[in-house]
């Protein structure tokens, strides 16, 4: 398994996407903060980075990844080797490789620049992102033998859960607007991550206007251990339901 | 006015002095012939000298009821046992300095206090320490006196079942100096209190407002702290207000503002700080008001400006990394902005003025959304939402067309 | 050794496998044959457990391989258009394989790879070898291992005449060892001096399984290549 592992990684390093990957990502990450005169705003430019490039790339990336190995995949399959494992393997490659990416790219200049907690919830939100969508590109991947087809599938994954998740939520925000919705949002948030990740940094970023109006309801709940907690693994369940439904897709596929 | 209130100090400060020439000192404590200052205070004349040793009493119904000043040698404790107001002041001149009072009664029809100061002039209660009590200092129908470097704390949990730190009612050239109030219900409360000033206090974590006036015109605020209250300062039904370089401060809640102000006019806010606060200043039916050289800073929304506002100039003030910038709840504007720094303009300045050549709207989209819906900020900084705004931008439709800055500044106003 | 009852797969409408009965021991050298889309090759992944059968059971050795992958080790699988890493070059590929299957402590047989000359091109990239060194390069990994069971997707497709001679040499050599060996292959000629065993497929159905001397006797023939194209011309009448 281990060195299934390894060979994934070196793999995916000895092509030099993730490599231009990264240093995207510092490049943008570093001159944001020293182009903006204030780090505020510095920091809303990389929400953006982490909510929108991070999830596309890790999604377009390790679909077409998925695919272009299915060689590899094939080789290894005649061999001794469980499914199972060649599909973690290829997993943890994906996951490691491009969160190790985003940790350089995003994660030192934050830690430079900008070393408070907010910070560091954006680090954690941006690894997460990172595994999250590998794993739903996996199970796109997964389903389909066709690669444009698979790449489509997972294009529109990726623009569900940036942008048309958000449109539905603002659709029936005034729709019921005449209900209590706030307690039902803080549970619909939970069925995109992105959306999950983004409150748990704006509770760091904008906790005085959340204090307020309905802003209170969302901090009372996800600003507690508890609810941080429940966030937190909320976000892990969406790395390990894509998983384990990619995995069973998988296990039982003919290649 | 003010003039006439130091000559007239300074009068009788005189007359005092060649008093004291003839009045005595007397002391109390263990070894001494008064063992408690109600004794003292029933066997002294006028303008005598009451100096206290250290020591716990306990008192009931300590009336000063004549000119005195009653000095505590490090803070004697005066204890009311949670029964009796501790201290009143009935009688003009009274000097009141150096104690440590506490457990005053608890009531709700009589308002029992650590000190209370009843229909009298020129009192100077100072260098207290005032702790769990029901009110702090309290001031019905006073007139010039000197409410000074006091500490006042209490504990309060729910804000029925405490009183406020300093409370005046119907008086009038009030000097509130260098107090320091916690865990009261209203940190300072004024009402029908004129021409008087408040300056240098801090209020920290009263449960309702740090401060909270009404009805009381032609007031000075300077160089006050007001941090962590449950909500924050309110300034209601009043003109004539002067609020200068007053720090606001972590005024976090669902109604919480650094300063609410609900029918103020004809007044001048100048050189503040808002920090921190889910709302820097809410603007309810203000009219006729300055406000100029502010700062504010990471709030929530920097001013809340209601649709039933006129005449309010905001100038020349500081906006950094508040979530939105102005909130308002309607698309009438009689208000005008005009030279304010914005961190969040993105305009350009050809000329190099320092003036931006195209106008800052601060109203966002998606705060005119929030306030029709307020569970929509869970989509808050999301990308429709960017994407809402920035079509907003060029397209105006849901903020007001003509709240806007038109000559936005380049640079910070240096204050 | 290999035992197939009744497996049966469907691609879509597409019968590619239908109730196959299969029984391969040791020392079989058995050549699987038949026209193209017969499901030759969708048997061969079956055994391997690339493709999973709609019904019936694989046994490998008396037990049953689905859910099972230990099996694999002694299987030499030679593809039939062998697809590698594109950034790999053979020399990653060699140690790639040899490290994955580390723990089977067996001793490798490396007479492929010396006879293909591959260690002279071990820092060539995948992606830039030619078909044939490809095969060469499959052909080496699936002998590799020394295993018990090899099979071999058309072999010799691709090869020069010089390497494919090598490749039949090396067939016989572990065939005399007593190993089961798979074959498929159109070039019928090239299989007379290897196999014991015909079996025959079309339409995903199993028409002939037997031994060659049978085969020949049954169709009386001499050849190998003609003996088939007796049997296929009268599968064809019996439609």
């Amino acid at each position: 398994m281990n060195k299934l592992i390894k060979y994934v990684i070196i793999d995916i390093l000895r092509n030099k996407i993730v490599l231009a990957y990264t240093i995207i990502l510092s490049i943008i990450s570093f001159s944001v903060f020293s182009l903006e005169d204030n780090t505020a705003k510095g920091l809303l430019s990389l929400l953006n980075l982490i909510l929108f490039i991070v999830p596309l790339v890790s999604i377009i990336f390790s679909t077409i990844y998925c695919y272009n190995s299915s060689e590899f995949i094939e080789l290894l399959l005649s061999q001794p080797i469980q499914r199972k494992q060649i599909w973690l393997s290829l997993f943890a490659g994906l996951a490691v490789s491009l969160s190790l990416a985003f940790l350089l790219g995003v994660g030192i200049p934050l830690l430079c620049f900008e070393p408070t907690p907010t910070g560091l919830m954006m680090i954690i939100a941006g690894c997460l992102l990172s595994i999250i969508f590998v794993a739903i590109a996996l199970f796109a991947s997964v389903l389909t033998r066709d690669k444009a087809k698979g790449i489509g599938f997972a294009i529109l994954l990726w623009l569900y859960f940036t942008l048309i998740f958000d449109g539905l939520i603002l659709f029936l925000l005034f729709q019921f607007a005449d209900y209590p919705l706030e307690k039902i949002m803080i549970i619909i948030s939970g069925f995109n991550p992105v959306d999950l990740s983004r409150i748990i940094i704006l509770l760091q970023l904008d906790v005085s206007a959340l204090m307020g109006y309905t802003g209170a309801v969302f901090k009372d709940f996800f600003g507690t251990n508890l609810g941080f907690f429940v966030a937190l693994s909320a976000l892990v369940i969406w790395v390990l339901v894509p998983l384990q439904l990619s995995l069973y897709v998988f296990k039982r596929k003919d290649l | 006015m003010r003039l006439v209130i130091l000559f007239l100090l300074y009068f009788f400060n005189l007359v005092f002095s060649s008093f004291s020439l003839i009045a005595s000192t007397i002391y109390v404590g263990q070894k001494t012939p008064f063992h408690s200052i109600r004794q003292a205070v029933i066997h002294a004349s006028p303008f005598d000298t009451i100096f206290v040793q250290p020591g716990i009493y306990f008192e009931h119904d300590l009336n000063i009821d004549k000119p005195l000043f009653v000095i505590g040698i490090n803070h004697p404790i005066i204890d009311g046992q949670h029964i009796y107001e501790v201290v009143s002041i009935r009688a003009s001149q009274v000097l009141f300095t150096g104690f440590k009072i506490q457990h005053s009664g608890v009531g709700t029809l009589v308002d029992p206090a650590g000190i209370k100061i009843y229909n009298v002039s020129n009192v100077t209660v100072s260098n207290n320490i005032l702790d769990d009590n029901f009110f702090g200092i309290y001031t019905q129908n006073g007139k010039a006196c000197i409410i000074k470097n006091n500490t006042i704390k209490s504990y309060g949990q729910a804000e029925q079942e405490i009183g406020n730190g300093i409370h005046c009612w119907k008086s009038d050239s009030m000097q509130i100096i260098g107090n320091t109030i916690t865990g009261h219900r209203d940190g300072i409360y004024f009402e029908f209190v004129t021409n008087s000033i408040i300056w240098r206090n801090t209020s920290i974590a009263n449960l309702r407002y740090g401060l909270h006036f009404m009805f009381s015109n032609n007031d000075t605020y300077i160089t006050n702290i007001f941090k962590k209250n449950g909500a924050g300062v309110a300034v209601m039904f009043t003109k004539g207000v002067t609020m200068i370089n007053n720090t606001f401060e972590q005024n976090w809640g669902d109604a919480a503002y650094g300063l609410l102000l609900k029918e103020i006019s004809d007044s001048f806010i100048f050189n503040n700080k808002f920090t921190e606060n889910t709302m820097g200043i809410y603007m309810e039916g203000a009219s006729r008001c300055q406000m100029q050289k502010n700062i504010f800073k990471n709030n929530g929304w920097a001013i809340k400006i209601q649709a039933s506002c006129m005449d309010v100039t905001i100038t020349q003030n500081n906006f950094f990394g508040n979530t939105f910038d102005v909130g308002t709840n309607g698309t009438l504007v009689l208000n005008s902005f005009n030279a304010n720094y914005w961190d969040k303009y993105q305009g350009y300045d050809l000329n190099k003025d320092n003036i931006g050549d195209i106008p800052y709207r601060p109203i966002s989209m998606f705060s005119m959304i929030i306030e029709k819906n307020p569970p929509a900020m869970i989509l808050f900084r999301s990308i429709m939402v960017s994407l809402l705004d920035k079509t907003e931008k060029m397209i105006p439709s849901l903020t007001p067309e003509n709240l806007k800055d038109e000559t936005p500044l380049l640079k910070p106003v240096k204050l | 050794m290999i035992q197939t009852s009744n497996i049966s797969k469907k691609f879509g409408k597409l019968i590619a496998l239908n109730q196959i009965n299969l029984q391969c021991s040791s020392g079989q050298c058995i050549a699987l044959i038949g026209p193209n889309g017969s499901g030759k090759t969708t048997l061969i992944k079956s055994i391997l457990g690339l493709i999973v059968p709609d019904s019936g059971e694989i046994l490998f050795n008396g037990k049953n391989i689905s859910n099972d992958w230990k099996y694999r080790s002694q299987i030499g699988y030679m593809p039939q258009i062998g697809r590698y890493p594109d950034n790999m070059t053979i020399g990653h590929l060699l140690k790639m394989m040899k490290d994955i299957r580390k723990h089977e402590s067996i001793e490798l047989d490396l007479e492929l790879i010396n006879s293909f000359q591959l260690n002279t091109m071990l820092d060539k990239r995948m992606s830039n070898l030619s078909g044939g060194t490809r095969q060469k390069v499959s052909a080496a990994l699936a002998f590799l291992f020394n295993s018990q069971v090899l099979i071999l997707d058309e072999p010799t497709a691709g090869l020069d005449p010089l390497a494919s001679e090598i490749l039949k040499e090396k067939i016989i050599k572990e065939k005399q060892k007593g190993k089961l060996i798979l074959i498929t292959s159109h070039v019928l000629s090239e299989l007379d001096d290897l196999v014991t065993q015909i079996v025959y497929m079309q339409d995903g159905n199993l028409i002939f399984h037997n031994s060659i001397e049978e085969l020949k006797l049954h169709t009386s023939e001499t050849k190998l290549s003609k003996a088939v194209a007796k049997l296929m011309t009268q599968a064809q009448r019996n439609e």
